[in-house]
């Protein structure tokens, strides 16, 4: 899949694992939780890129000691109407200041780019068909925001108190 | 009232433009219909029964005079003369087009309203009492901190896709006039032992098909926190809120789940983290600022009362009858709180014509009336009307068939739009409300019953509030025909109650008689100075089972 | 009967003969459980294509002058609000139907406008 990163499409640095798969002798893989969690020393021992991905209804919390060996997480979107994620990617950025990649995969919108990229997410996995003007597109809809939020942008509230 | 800045501006007419896109899009076929019902129900619009709806924010109830032009133009050129205010105090037009919508929306940017997050998954329009920042006993104006909300809430990026939709409403007196326990966040100002004015948070309320009464979560939410408390409310449910099952995925099951501790706890750990992070503090100097915007006209120092008031109560009972039930005591000496009743007998409860609303704000010109408001229960309200001015006033709104002095009263229903407009309806709701108005259209008969609220719903969703309604009414369909049962006992004031359900429903051509023969219990039984409600709570079900099946007794033998 | 929403306008329609239309009067009458199967399938390509939303077959029974729908919200869905009758369908009819109860006439159905007239 299409993968866009800082406004570009890019070259995908990690190659799914499904369960079961053995994994190549290099390069970077995604991986489920579970395997992650059961085959987390020799992942880590490896010195590849890893990304781990989790499925909406589990909490980042869990990889919250592992988050200096990982590389990028992967929230998925099982329909673009749960809304898990968008907790999620926060609470990985803000509270566990999180500073590698994290992924959007499965079902989401265009309409959904500009709160994704609020919340912390900085790399979306997008349909074949998905123009790059797009992109910039949805991120120029909106001029201002009212929340504060990971991506630090100027809310309406700090402008008009000239901060 | 609040007035859009430039920046508030922008984004009302950039939302226009978003919709208006994805509109295109849904044409285009770029949008299939599961995806674009989520983001066209996030902007309001709906597909009916018999064309798309369009729910416009009416954001604390709170409208200009140019607002309600406004709404009387969409009304006469997009929806067939007419409008619909609802039991959320928002504005619902029929019969408009998909590709109208977006330019709807530019008319209503042109004068600061919208329709964002008016349904969907997501925070609703904010709503608050309708005297506010009028009434006597109130400890501040509740409508700065429901615009801080609003804003708050837009767009918010986080909270855009929750389980279920989430509504938030705030009161600030001892009376409880915005149903603060039936919402999914209810705030109620309040000082503490030091002085200090603050909220008590209560979290979980609700209708429909579960309904609870919330549970407090936050005792004391200083100002510069409740942003930040909000927040934490919405991220456990956001992560924890149910999503394999529909009826199931409101706040209210989470926390009656969880129970108010955990529930409390789990808030507490998150409040933390976001005041550790210190983004969202409000400072006071922004809170001063938007409550500048709702600084109370300038109220003459008027005599108690005024011989214009007096004489016309002498000389025209219906104006006396008027003043019994539609207006309530004003903070400042001489001012009255003035209902408008939406509910004339042989009209559709909440609806207006672009003639009426065209004629309030006429009414709102000549007396320079700044705003006015819409109530929970299908009214409006002019919250500064002088004492000498009250007869004039009604005059006028007679003119515009919009004198019925039935505010509070049995014939002032509570009513959703039910089976004749809307695809999720069991049952017509409007038409039993109509028939019931007619039944108890005498006006003396109305005032010797006293407050009674029927609120009637036409399915489990509960728009019309039935479970909080003395008299509560709900349809539903029994094999394509309509049937409607009886709750009594609920109450979404400050004595807050479920309703209980009195047994199967009657028929159509039944119900009428059922609620007569509740209400002649009631008054066969009650105590000097007693309301339906509370002879209910003293009697019990009993008596007015009895009495409402009777005919159907009679008919089994 | 199989019936849907015009996505442009909301507006009620029935299938009638490969596509779609306004008239309740007009509408096909499925006798078999088959035809009603292939029809709604058929009407599918009209989803595909962004015309309607909604497609659902719904019961009708035989009455004395004619065929009317079995459950309350067809009847309304055929007509308008029964507490407006001066909007949707029926106030586009040449005689507004004095009883909660649209007709579909054996006879051939008054010509209906493609766009009403919302001033009506």
């Amino acid at each position: 899949m299409p993968l866009i990163k800082n406004g570009a499409f890019v070259e995908d640095r990690f190659v799914f694992i499904p369960e079961g798969q053995a994994f190549p002798d290099d390069g970077g893989v995604m991986v489920s939780l579970a395997r992650f969690q059961s085959e987390r020393d020799s992942i880590i021992a490896h010195h590849r890129p890893v990304c781990v991905r989790l499925a909406a209804n589990e909490n980042p919390d869990v990889l919250k000691d592992d988050l200096p060996n990982i590389d990028a997480i992967a929230l998925e979107f099982p329909i673009f109407r749960d809304g898990r994620a968008f907790s999620w990617a926060r609470m990985l950025r803000e509270r566990f200041a999180y500073q590698g990649e994290i992924r959007a995969v499965g079902h989401f919108l265009y309409d959904q780019l500009a709160f994704l990229m609020r919340v912390g997410f900085d790399a979306f996995e997008v349909r074949q068909d998905f123009r790059i003007a797009e992109f910039s597109r949805a991120m120029a809809e909106m001029t201002y925001v009212y929340q504060p939020s990971v991506d630090r942008r100027k809310t309406v509230m700090q402008i008009r108190r000239g901060e | 009232m609040y007035r859009y800045d430039e920046f508030d501006a922008k984004m009302v007419r950039e939302r226009a433009q978003q919709f208006r896109y994805q509109v295109e899009r849904r044409i285009k076929g770029e949008l299939t219909e599961d995806e674009f019902k989520p983001l066209r129900l996030k902007n309001g619009l709906y597909l009916q029964l018999h064309s798309y709806m369009l729910r416009v924010a009416v954001p604390y109830g709170t409208l200009s005079a140019r607002q309600m032009r406004q709404l009387a133009r969409i009304a006469r050129d997009y929806s067939r003369g007419y409008g619909h205010f609802t039991t959320r105090t928002n504005m619902q037009y029929h019969w408009p087009k998909l590709s109208e919508v977006p330019d709807i929306l530019e008319l209503l940017a042109d004068v600061e309203m919208h329709c964002i997050q008016t349904s969907g998954n997501c925070v609703r329009n904010v709503t608050a009492d309708h005297f506010a920042g009028a009434v006597a006993g109130e400890l501040e104006d509740p409508r700065p901190i429901c615009e801080i909300i609003r804003q708050w809430s837009s767009f918010h990026p986080e909270f855009n896709y929750l389980p279920r939709k989430f509504k938030i409403a705030v009161s600030a007196t001892k009376e409880d006039r915005a149903a603060v326990k039936y919402h999914d966040i209810g705030m109620e100002v309040i000082t503490n032992e030091a002085g200090e004015t603050g909220y008590r948070v209560f979290v979980g309320g609700g209708m429909g098909r579960t309904p609870y009464v919330a549970l407090e979560i936050g005792k004391f939410v200083g100002k510069e926190d409740i942003l930040a408390y909000l927040e934490a409310i919405l991220r456990v449910y956001n992560e924890y809120g149910r999503r394999d099952n529909i009826h199931k995925a409101r706040v209210k099951i989470l926390a009656h789940q969880l129970g108010a501790d955990e529930f409390r706890r789990q808030v507490e750990v998150e409040f933390a983290e976001i005041k550790r992070h210190g983004t969202l503090h409000l400072p006071p100097e922004e809170l001063k600022r938007i409550e500048a915007y709702f600084a109370p006209p300038a109220f003459e120092d008027l005599p108690e009362t005024a011989p214009e008031f007096e004489a016309a109560v002498k000389a025209d009972a219906g104006f006396a009858a008027w003043t019994r039930s539609n207006l309530t005591p004003h903070k400042a000496k001489g001012y009255a709180i003035a209902t408008i009743s939406l509910k004339t007998i042989g009209q559709t409860p909440g609806d207006a014509s672009a003639e009426q609303m065209d004629g309030l704000a006429q009414i709102m010109e000549d007396f320079g009336f700044a705003e006015i408001r819409v109530s929970h229960e299908q009214n409006l309200v002019f919250p500064h009307v002088r004492k000498k001015d009250l007869p004039a006033v009604y005059a006028r709104l007679q003119a515009l068939d919009l004198g019925a002095a039935n505010a509070g009263l049995i014939t002032d229903i509570i009513c959703c739009p039910g089976l004749d407009y809307c695809d999720l309806a069991n049952a017509r709701s409007i038409p039993v409300a109509m028939k019931l108005q007619e039944r108890f259209a005498d006006l003396e008969r109305q005032h010797e019953l006293g407050e009674i609220k029927i609120k009637m719903s036409g399915c489990i969703n509960a728009c019309g509030h039935h479970h909080a309604g003395h008299i509560g009414i709900l349809g539903v369909d029994k094999k394509g025909v309509e049937f409607y049962q009886i709750q009594l006992g609920g109450s979404g004031a400050e004595d807050a109650s479920v309703g209980e359900i009195m047994g199967p429903g009657f028929g159509k051509d039944e119900i009428v008689d059922a609620v007569e023969r509740v209400v002649e219990t009631y008054v066969a039984l009650r105590a000097p100075g007693e309301r339906l409600l509370e002879t209910y709570r003293r009697v019990g079900m009993t008596p007015f089972k009895n009495a409402a099946y009777q005919e159907q007794m009679y008919a089994a033998y | 009967m199989l019936t849907a929403n015009r996505l442009l306008d909301g507006e009620v329609v029935y299938w009638q003969g490969g596509d779609w239309q306004p008239d309740f009067a007009a509408a096909e009458i499925f006798d078999e459980a088959e035809a009603a199967k292939a029809a709604l399938d058929a009407a599918q390509a009209f989803v595909r294509d962004n015309k309607v939303v909604g497609t659902y077959l719904f019961e009708v029974r035989k009455e004395a002058n004619g065929v009317a729908p079995v459950k309350e919200r067809e009847i309304i869905r055929s007509l308008g609000p029964s507490v407006r009758r001066d909007m949707g369908k029926q106030a586009l009819m040449p005689v507004p139907p004095a009883a909660a109860k649209p007709v579909h006439e054996t006879s051939p159905p008054p010509p209906y406008p493609e766009e009403p007239d919302v001033s009506i």
